[in-house]
């Protein structure tokens, strides 16, 4: 048991944790760029053989598209539209917190029952890349803006990428670059979209877009 | 030996608790560039209410003279059960915990029931507001006492504050110790009515809790009340420097006087969130607070692991 590993992986918790409890939106993009820091340590820790310089790469690589430059486009796209704060979210922040706690225990339990091929880096690993992904599905499901449900589908996507860690780092990688490719596409179409939206209809309420009539 | 050095600790906090405010109001001046109260300003301030009358109103009963006697009495009994690190607490058994919640539940059941007793109908919203936070904020203490005693396998506060060394830190139960720690903390500012939830300079505001339920009190209650405010501030404060100060040397004399400075440094962060912080909207106090219970159940799930 790497006690590092575990550590960062409790910021990881926390992280979802805040994203769930907190109303602005420039401080649950920051809560993403964050998630996928601590994603890059996660790769470098759970090394048992020692790092090479590719792995190295990758982490840097990984950290740089989803800690700088999505966080960034997000950031423009949130000034553009003029959006500060998720006033009226579907589920409130505190049931979301407590519904987040219920998604942790359900997390820890499947992750227990599990059984996955490989050697696994550590038991936590899996059990936090599982809450990541359903605190994703939860912010896409609960929140009204389109930028909140934005970076429900960037946590999603951190989840899975953990999940992919938790296994054999070297093969997959590929497939990972795939995913952050997909990724990297779909945020930069989202921030058009959204910027779009504002500027015919004044809001990013997504629940509103039901009203429209041709 | 630790019978000695578990009542110098009870002694030392009997003498020093006044001490604790003072460090936070200087450290507070110091931030905003004034020179502040003398340190010994709460020694003084007790002083004077010791020599002053008591006024009664005629509405009030014997509850209202009840309120600050069981109030001092409970945090009186409080000092003698924690444990200062690794100084075991004066008075220690299984389940001693449980004992610890429920004499800080009765304190704040007595000091709303003599507030209530004045009639006023300021005091009856003080009230109200301090019993919705303490319901709040007494899982997070709990659960996150519990989570110590799952780590610890022992159900007594002074062998849990044993266990917590520095081995224990750097292994896979320092996580969960450090969010027991975070959610303490929040328990401590929420409880002694400090700055991101209470505003304890705040005396005629509406957004106080704490002081607006003891308004009606003056002279030697009065004092018995700030009193037992000082060393409840000291309770809770030997609850969060026994994990963030996991020196368990095996001296108990080391252990003590560690844990003394620990006190003091404590009290000084204290006056640093008081500046640097800006107090919640009242709204947003339960969603502190009930972040502070997430903490909790987070290190128990981390320990149960």
């Amino acid at each position: 048991m790497n006690p590092w590993l575990d550590s960062v992986l409790v910021l990881l918790i926390l992280t979802n944790l805040y994203l769930l409890g907190s109303s602005r939106i420039s401080a649950c993009i920051q809560s993403v760029a964050m998630q996928a820091v601590l994603l890059g340590l996660i790769l470098l820790l759970a090394q048992p053989e020692g790092l090479g310089p590719r792995l190295l790469l990758l982490a840097a690589a990984g950290t740089i598209i989803k800690a700088g430059i999505l966080p960034w486009l997000l950031r423009r796209a949130a000034r553009e539209v003029g959006a500060q704060t998720e006033v009226e979210p579907l589920v409130g922040f505190t049931t979301s917190l407590l519904l987040g706690l219920v998604l942790l225990g359900a997390a820890l339990h499947v992750a227990g029952r599990l059984r996955l091929p490989g050697q696994e880096r550590s038991s936590l690993l899996v059990a936090v890349a599982l809450f990541t992904t359903m605190v994703g599905l939860l912010l896409i499901v609960s929140r009204r803006k389109a930028l909140m449900q934005t970076l429900g589908y960037l946590a999603m996507e951190n989840g899975i990428y953990a999940f992919g860690l938790a296994f054999a780092v070297d093969e997959p990688l590929l497939v990972e670059m795939g995913v952050l490719l997909d990724v990297f596409v779909a945020v930069f179409v989202m921030g058009i979209a959204i910027h779009h939206i504002s500027r015919e209809f004044d809001h990013i309420d997504t629940d509103r877009l039901s009203a429209l009539k041709d | 030996m630790s019978l000695l050095a578990s009542l110098i600790h009870v002694v030392c906090a009997l003498l020093l608790a006044p001490l604790l405010p003072g460090i936070i109001n200087r450290v507070k001046a110091w931030y905003a560039g004034r020179r502040g109260p003398p340190l010994l300003q709460a020694y003084y301030d007790l002083w004077k209410l010791l020599h002053k009358g008591a006024v009664y109103s005629k509405t009030t009963t014997w509850l209202f003279v009840a309120g600050p006697i069981v109030g001092l009495a409970c945090s009186g009994l409080a000092i003698l059960i924690v444990p200062l690190g690794g100084v075991p607490g004066l008075v220690a058994f299984p389940g001693d915990f449980i004992l610890l919640a429920y004499v800080l539940g009765l304190s704040r059941f007595f000091t709303i029931l003599a507030a209530l007793d004045t009639g006023s109908s300021f005091e009856g919203m003080g009230a109200s507001r301090e019993a919705f936070y303490a319901a709040l904020a007494e899982p997070a203490m709990l659960l996150g006492l519990a989570a110590m005693t799952v780590q610890a396998h022992s159900l007594s506060l002074s062998n849990v504050y044993a266990a917590v060394t520095w081995g224990a830190m750097t292994t896979s139960a320092g996580p969960a110790l450090l969010l027991v720690a975070a959610a303490l903390l929040i328990v401590f500012l929420a409880e002694n009515a400090r700055i991101p939830v209470d505003d304890p300079n705040t005396h005629l505001e509406l957004t106080m809790i704490h002081e607006v339920m003891v308004l009606d009190h003056s002279g030697p209650d009065l004092a018995m009340i700030e009193y037992g405010a000082m060393l409840k501030l000291w309770v809770l404060g030997t609850l969060l420097v026994g994990i963030l100060v996991p020196v368990r040397s095996g001296f108990l004399g080391v252990d003590l006087i560690v844990g003394l400075g620990g006190m003091l440094v404590l009290a000084g962060l204290v006056g640093v969130v008081e500046s640097t912080i800006a107090r919640l909207r009242l709204v947003r106090v339960p969603q502190f607070l009930v972040a502070a219970s997430v903490l909790s159940i987070l290190a128990i799930v981390l320990v149960m692991r």
